[in-house]
């Protein structure tokens, strides 16, 4: 009797082990990697001149996955000898993870990943300083102000609000009443509005130290400025896109959030606008830097020189119409020209006062803020 | 003659010694060498220099920072008394009634762990929301984002362990007491206090601790739904992730273990006075015909039952059609993943991951547990063995992930070749989800009865074999559940192997999560029905083989 239970924790096992087998030949489909591919290959007989170099680099990224992929194919076309293997995470746990690796990087490269946190990197002694091809195009303010660059931007991300049109309206507003941070304050918009929280999110910091610049640093009227809107905000949440992301849903009237995470969700289909507010958008950098490692793969520098390109410049400006090069370009059905848009931002100032600014926030907003409804 | 016995004895003493090491010893490496690594930070200063307890005192210190600590203790215990109510009054149906559809309600349970956690919000946002379906019928209208949203979905997360415990516990019953009763005239209400739950109390403190603190640590929740509110675990994930600051983060880190703490010393008081064992001249329970209760019990399972399959009915509806919300004609499309989120590979990937976590995961959690239970002697190191057993119920999986950067990233450690292979998403998973099964193999060992070990051992049976040959046969079920257990919670993990995952091994939760983020709704719940898929086939493998097995025994 006991046979048919060993017969059939055998058929159990037989089960699991042909999962087991089929997942490993699944790997083995030429599917995930970016190298080796056919047309790879035969791009690689097209650019024979060019993609000389070859090795295989671990590149860490704060980019959108569809962004990754898209620009990663034409990095390949283009030097098909480099292997490069992405982990690409949120901002924070990228930067998390870079940091616990300190005493022994894995990552060659880190891609377009906010210039705060690579300040924060840079801090802690772990870029190796690189001037990439072309570097001399990458505008004063857009790059580290080391002689020998340690980080380099790309583009630029800045304030936006995502305003959904339905829900506006049901409050007797109108699209057009919403133009400024002040007409965030008014009173219709008790509770409807969302923001990143400064303390979990980048997007939230680069808000709220925007702010408080544009109201005159140390003046406190940036601080007034901040409790009245707090009034009116409704939850600040842990993700820089997710303000955005709740406006599109409807589970929100205004979210505060960056302009791409706003103009996808306009792309998507959701009834949504994206509004940039008229004082001026706090900005931070998607920027790009080496590792400080024992040895360093000439692959990763071949890379870096690639992500500067105009080639690769061109394809971050169909998502972010800013870039580093001062050569950039127009959200699709806004006239403003974005870059007017940006504050003089003090990158220096957000450094050095980031940790005072959380502190004050967090004390005054943060944990008294629980819906009490 | 004599002094040979002796020696046999003390052979079997000297290799019960040498695995009761072994075993403790590779625990220690995978939880305690890097959680050292970690938390050790909570008493440095930014410059990495020892501060003692400032950073304590400058946590305290912040208002706004321990409210958190008040918060998480609120939402932690309301929602522990509702999954704990509803998992015994569950499990109460379908153990002591003889309502239909038992097997049925047995697997809709399950279902808030069969799918990653981030389906659960998505879940209550598309019912509760502002937008949400019955939100708009005017039905339950009330806040979801905050307090209540976190209790609600942590109350859902923890339910399926709390009627697991309590299903096993109310399986087993002596037929005699409560047939003395009734013929003294007991009322239900008094059998109940007086006998079914003193019988199951040891279940009911292991339930409310494994319940509590796993809502007290968890993070899917308050971060998806919690808007402002704050708890330990958002602080955690605001000074790790959002200010990068390691040394407060271990801070919390060192505050969440408390309740785990709290459980060892109970169970310590506990589980010294609870007999345990299911007397051998036990009846088997036969339960009476009651329509007005069945009544009860059916509607109770059916509520509980419809509510969780609304939840993944918008799983079929996301992942099968054109464009949800705005185009619900039929397609597969959406099983067409992107790659760059890992496409279907990452789905193999996460099987083989589940499959390898389950299958050391069990060998090493009973041979763990039957250490801490069957053997005698040895015990300072027996307690610290149990010790740590409960810890990593108390860990949320950031903790685990980064500890884990620190420990084997080292490059002076000897085991830094496993860093960023399978290997360490394996351990991870095996230490992240150990004490849950941990607990239900010492539950079982402890209902077998001590005399097989020392008949054995009077007979020179070298114990190997007991265990083997009685111990491993009659605990069956008990492994199948662990396997199973291990498996279906390493198919939707994140938190921890979002740190750890290589850039080459992509994994099916982190791809939903990043679909998600995307905003590709689609696709993340076609992934996710991919995972639920697997999830119930090897629940419905578990239950045959359990059906198979009881009927061998009877």
């Amino acid at each position: 009797m006991k046979k048919n239970i060993v017969i059939f924790i055998a058929v159990l096992m037989i089960a699991t082990v042909a999962v087991f087998v089929a997942s490993c030949s699944g790997t083995t489909s030429p599917t995930v990697e970016n190298g080796g591919s056919e047309t790879e290959s035969r791009a690689a007989e097209a650019n024979e001149t060019e993609g000389v170099a070859s090795g295989e680099i671990t590149v860490y990224t704060a980019l959108e996955d569809e962004q990754v992929e898209e620009y990663l194919e034409v990095f390949n076309a283009k030097h098909p000898g480099i292997k490069v293997n992405i982990y690409r995470e949120s901002t924070g746990v990228v930067t998390a993870k870079l940091l616990a690796e300190k005493s022994n990087p894995v990552a060659d490269v880190v891609w377009g990943t906010a210039a705060s946190s690579l300040l924060v990197l840079d801090d802690q002694n772990m870029l190796e300083p690189y001037a990439p091809e072309g570097v001399g195009n990458i505008l004063a303010q857009f790059k580290s102000s080391k002689p020998v660059p340690t980080w380099v931007g790309i583009d630029v991300w800045e304030t936006a609000f995502t305003i959904n049109t339905v829900e506006l309206e049901k409050l007797g507003l109108a699209v057009s009443d919403i133009s400024s941070y002040e007409d965030l304050l008014r009173p219709e918009l008790k509770g409807h509005v969302v923001m990143s929280n400064p303390s979990s999110s980048g997007t939230g910091l680069l808000t709220v130290t925007g702010l408080l610049q544009l109201k005159g640093k140390g003046t406190g009227t940036g601080w007034d400025f901040l409790t009245q809107l707090h009034e009116n905000i409704d939850q600040y949440v842990h993700s820089g896109s997710k303000p955005a992301k709740m406006a599109g849903a409807g589970e929100c009237v205004i979210g505060v959030s960056f302009g791409y995470a706003g103009i996808k969700q306009v792309r998507d289909g959701n009834p949504v606008v994206v509004v940039f507010p008229s004082e001026g958008s706090g900005w931070d950098l998607e920027a790009n830097a080496l590792l400080k490692k024992d040895s360093i793969d000439p692959a990763a520098k071949v890379f870096l020189d690639w992500a500067i390109s105009d080639e690769a410049m061109n394809l971050y400006k169909a998502n972010y119409p800013i870039l580093a090069n001062g050569k950039g370009g127009k959200y699709d059905g806004f006239s403003s020209d974005p870059v007017d848009q940006l504050i003089d931002n003090d990158l220096v100032w957000v450094a050095s006062n980031r940790e005072s600014v959380l502190y004050d926030w967090t004390e005054k907003f943060d944990g008294k803020s629980a819906p009490q409804k | 003659m004599n002094s040979s016995i002796r020696r046999w004895f003390s052979r079997f003493r000297f290799w019960q010694f040498v695995v009761l090491v072994a075993v403790l010893l590779a625990f220690t490496v995978i939880l305690v060498f890097p959680l050292f690594s970690l938390f050790s930070k909570a008493f440095l200063n930014n410059a990495g220099e020892f501060a003692g307890f400032d950073n304590y005192s400058k946590y305290f210190s912040t208002p706004s920072l321990s409210a958190s600590i008040k918060n998480t203790l609120d939402i932690a215990l309301w929602s522990t008394l509702f999954s704990g109510v509803l998992g015994f009054l569950y499990a109460f149906a379908l153990a002591r009634t003889r309502i239909r559809w038992k097997t049925f309600f047995k697997y809709t349970a399950m279902i808030p762990i069969f799918i990653p956690t981030v389906v659960h919000a998505l879940g209550l946002v598309y019912m509760f929301g502002r937008q949400g379906v019955l939100t708009r019928a005017g039905l339950f209208p009330f806040e979801l984002y905050g307090r209540l949203g976190i209790i609600i979905s942590e109350a859902i997360f923890t339910f399926p362990q709390a009627f697991l415990m309590f299903f096993v516990a109310l399986e087993f019953a002596d037929g005699r007491l409560y047939e003395a009763a009734d013929s003294m005239g007991a009322s239900p209400l008094e059998k109940l206090t007086r006998i079914t739950l003193p019988e199951i109390k040891y279940t009911i403190i292991n339930a409310f601790f494994v319940c509590f603190t796993l809502a007290f640590t968890d993070f899917g929740a308050p971060k998806v739904i919690g808007g402002s509110f704050n708890v330990l675990a958002t602080d955690i994930y605001k000074q790790v992730a959002g200010q990068f600051n390691f040394n407060m983060g271990a801070v919390v880190g060192t505050l969440l273990l408390i309740p785990a703490l709290a459980s060892f010393t109970v169970d310590r008081l506990v589980s010294s006075k609870n007999s345990g064992t299911i007397s051998a001249k036990a009846t088997k329970l036969m339960i009476a015909k009651s329509i007005k209760r069945d009544a009860f019990f059916f509607c109770l399972c059916s509520l509980v039952t419809a509510f969780f399959l609304f939840l993944i009915a918008m799983l079929f509806v996301g992942g099968l059609s054109e464009h949800y919300p705005y185009n619900l004609s039929l397609t597969l499309k959406n099983f067409l993943f992107n790659r760059s989120a890992g496409g279907v590979d990452s789905y193999f990937n996460s099987l083989k991951m589940a499959f390898l976590s389950a299958a050391f995961g069990t060998a090493f959690v009973f041979v763990y547990a039957y250490m801490m239970e069957k053997i005698n002697g040895f015990g300072a190191l027996r307690k610290y063995g149990k010790l740590l057993s409960v810890l990593p119920l108390a860990l949320p999986g950031m903790v685990i992930g980064i500890s884990f950067i620190f420990f084997f990233n080292d490059r002076g450690n000897p085991l830094n070749f496993i860093y960023g292979t399978i290997a360490i998403l394996v351990v991870s998973n095996i230490l992240h989800y150990f004490s849950v099964p941990f607990f239900t193999a010492s539950g079982c060992l402890k209902k077998l009865d001590k005399e097989y070990e020392s008949v054995a051992s009077s007979m020179n049976v070298p114990q190997w074999k007991t265990f083997l040959r009685v111990s491993v046969p009659l605990s069956l079920p008990a492994i199948l559940e662990i396997f199973m257990y291990l498996f279906v919670n390493a198919m939707v993990t994140v938190s921890a192997v979002v740190f750890l995952y290589n850039a080459k091994f992509k994994i099916a939760a982190v791809a939903i999560i990043h679909m998600e983020e995307a905003g590709n709704f689609g696709q993340a719940a076609a992934m996710s029905l991919l995972i639920l898929a697997i999830n119930v086939l090897v629940r419905i493998l578990y239950e045959a083989a359990i059906k198979i097995i009881k009927e061998k025994r009877l």
